[in-house]
């Protein structure tokens, strides 16, 4: 494929809003996750929960059709990093319908339903203030930052659960590649809901500690949430150190609902596909960043994957144990975060884990390194067995 | 710098199922006019592919969709383990949602973890990966009404970008009360197409996207029209019905509420 430039992107989760925030906690080696204390929730187990996302408001004309705690996370990661403002300039630049909306989410609005639902009335029937397009609707995200940021191209949600918004980056680059749009609006967002933390807990995956992916003790994962969007345009022009989309690569396990095949060859596909997608081999990766759950069986089918196709001595780390997973966000959280990585030539060590998983054949970063990176690759799989691998790297 | 040519493929073969439509040689006789529609609901077949274990696991989505894509793959004799496929769903699976909610609502918030996995928007593609071995990436979108129109649109960009036939899935399907009352789509629809880069002796038609200003294609006699509008899946039917005729031109399909989206039909036959 043609590289594209990421030419403005902005993380919102629990390491803090915006980019300066994201980074100094990850210098710092910080964690965002503390026990849980969202809604109702009464579980034994840590969350990344971002402050502040409830007195984040959308626009007072939007609020009505959209207002959910999704959306108030979107509004809220749209702000940081003058990013409203970059797609503002990009619309100028391009036209309003030249830019197109690739938005991935698991969980979108659910959680409105989910507390509409103990507000039935006797006949069952939901309350009258009850959204359905405006909140429950996956495509609600979408909806409302195309409305919100007043653009007028093609727009999507894809949610194929953790893998959603690194996907929605090999959609927005097929878009792009084929002339459908010039530049793309891509990312994800998703929030704290009951439906992801009690469903979790049904599956036994989830650990009561902050998570610690790659540890010999690891015993499962802490929820997050986050919002990260990053601008898509052709790269051509791009000045020497702007952060590039190389390569994508997508699979599918076609095994299991909800666990990998333990070779990992869905993973090992994907990680391929991005590597031929980009024209790269193996030696020209620096740093993966791993999906890195801290499942016992994730994180075990991950390393051998990994391992398989870019070998075991790749330094690589997951910063799920800094911001938790962040499901359908995940894939664009960590993208960003590998174009800070590869900007700072800073690989984020993975918090959390003290001793490392011998019997995973993996490098496994448990402090930060400083190192000057060219290209990175960050992995995201999810239910289903839905695979996505990005490259990213540095314009030279 | 003279905008690109539209993104096109070949189609090489459909499914369809929905009401009235047990599959498409079924429909397309509906939609040339031949036989009357027949306002019967959608009956699922039982999915032969998929083992005990999964088969008692899965929703009415996964068998809407096998139906679907099964049908078009034969039509089109291409192998499913080998297609890429991009799933599209206005809601994906109302009656698992619903007995997630209600458990949520309850003092014991117990959710099974079968219904927590099929819970999510790319439930049926992955059922679909587990039944017919496809290993190639599959896409899950939800684009509320639209979702037809993105899904042909991810399909198309991803056989013009990538030189691969992919498959098509567009699917919707009722939810219970009260999730039904908020968005009532009263019955289940899918179609399936099966998308080529090349010209090959399979091809019914090539066709080519384009947004359109103009209003979106509308069907006779009203019955149909109802579908078409009660369903986000059946905005396709436009589509399926120039196609049953074996015409060409513009058909103009519902998307955003702007744009919508327009298809330049050539028939190959």
């Amino acid at each position: 494929m043609r590289p594209l430039a990421l030419s403005r992107f902005t993380a919102t989760s629990a390491l803090g809003c915006g980019l300066p925030a994201t980074l100094a906690a990850l210098h710092a080696g910080r964690s965002g996750l503390a026990p849980c204390a969202f809604e109702s929730v009464t579980l034994d187990t840590c969350v990344g929960e971002v402050a502040g996302v409830d007195a984040s408001a959308l626009p007072p004309a939007l609020s009505a059709e959209f207002d959910c705690r999704n959306n108030r996370l979107a509004w809220l990661g749209l702000n940081q990093d003058g990013f409203a403002q970059a797609v503002e300039r990009a619309a100028g630049r391009y036209g309003r319908a030249r830019l197109g909306i690739f938005l991935g989410t698991s969980t979108s609005g659910i959680l409105e339903t989910e507390l509409a639902y103990r507000r039935r009335d006797p006949a069952g029937a939901l309350p009258a203030d009850f959204r359905y397009a405006g909140a429950h609707n996956s495509f609600s995200l979408a909806a409302f930052v195309r409305r919100a940021l007043r653009l007028g191209g093609p727009a999507v949600v894809i949610s194929s659960a953790c893998s959603s918004s690194a996907k929605a980056f090999a959609s927005a680059r097929r878009a792009i590649e084929t002339g459908v749009i010039d530049a793309a609006l891509v990312g994800g967002v998703d929030s704290l809901c009951l439906t992801t933390l009690y469903g979790f807990h049904s599956l036994q995956l989830v650990s009561r500690t902050p998570c610690r992916p790659f540890d010999v003790a690891r015993d499962g994962i802490s929820i997050g949430e986050a919002a990260a969007f990053a601008l898509l345009e052709p790269a051509a022009g791009s000045a020497a150190g702007s952060v590039l989309l190389l390569g994508t690569g997508e699979s599918s396990d076609a095994y299991h609902m909800s666990s990998p095949p333990p070779d990992g060859a869905g993973a090992r596909a994907a990680m391929q596909a991005a590597l031929d997608d980009a024209g790269l081999t193996p030696a020209d990766i620096d740093y993966v960043n791993f999906h890195g759950t801290g499942t016992p069986n994730n994180d075990e089918a991950e390393g051998r994957a990994v391992a398989g196709v870019l070998g075991a001595h790749l330094p690589g780390s997951s910063t799920k144990g800094a911001t938790g997973h962040t499901l359908g966000a995940a894939g664009a959280l960590e993208a960003v975060i590998c174009a800070l990585a590869l900007q700072e030539g800073l690989m984020p060590g993975g918090v959390n884990t003290t001793q490392v998983d011998p019997a995973l054949p993996v490098n496994y970063l448990r402090a930060n390194r400083n190192a000057p990176l060219r290209r990175v690759i960050s992995n995201s799989f999810g239910f289903g067995g839905t695979n996505c691998s990005l490259i990213l790297g540095r314009a030279l | 710098m003279s905008a690109p040519p539209p993104p096109g493929a070949y189609l090489e073969g459909i499914g369809v199922l929905g009401p009235g439509m047990p599959s498409w040689p079924a429909a397309a006789r509906v939609l040339r006019g031949e036989t009357p529609w027949e306002s019967v609901p959608t009956v699922l077949p039982a999915p032969q592919l998929l083992p005990p274990a999964e088969r008692r696991r899965m929703g009415s989505l996964v068998r809407l969709t096998l139906a679907v894509g099964l049908e078009a793959c034969a039509h089109a004799g291409a192998d499913p383990a080998g297609l890429p496929a991009v799933f599209s769903s206005s809601g994906g699976d109302g009656q698992n949602c619903h007995e997630i909610c209600q458990a949520l609502a309850s003092a014991e918030r117990l959710i099974s973890p079968t219904r927590f996995h099929n819970s999510v928007h790319n439930a049926a593609a992955g059922y679909w990966g587990i039944a017919t071995h496809a290993t190639p990436a599959a896409n899950a979108l939800c684009a509320h009404d639209a979702s037809f129109g993105a899904g042909l649109l991810e399909a198309v960009c991803q056989v013009a970008a990538e030189q691969r036939r992919v498959l098509l899935i567009a699917y919707d399907a009722n939810s219970p009360e009260p999730l039904f009352g908020v968005r009532p789509i009263p019955d289940a629809f899918a179609v399936a197409l099966v998308l080529a880069p090349e010209r090959s002796a399979a091809a019914l038609a090539r066709l080519a996207l384009a947004f359109s200003a103009a209003r979106a294609d509308t069907l006779a006699p009203q019955a149909l029209e109802s579908l078409r509008r009660a369903i986000p899946a059946a905005r396709s039917l436009p589509l399926l019905q120039r196609l049953a005729r074996g015409g060409g031109g513009t058909v103009v399909l519902d998307y955003l509420e702007e744009p919508r989206l327009g298809v330049e039909l050539s028939a190959c036959l």
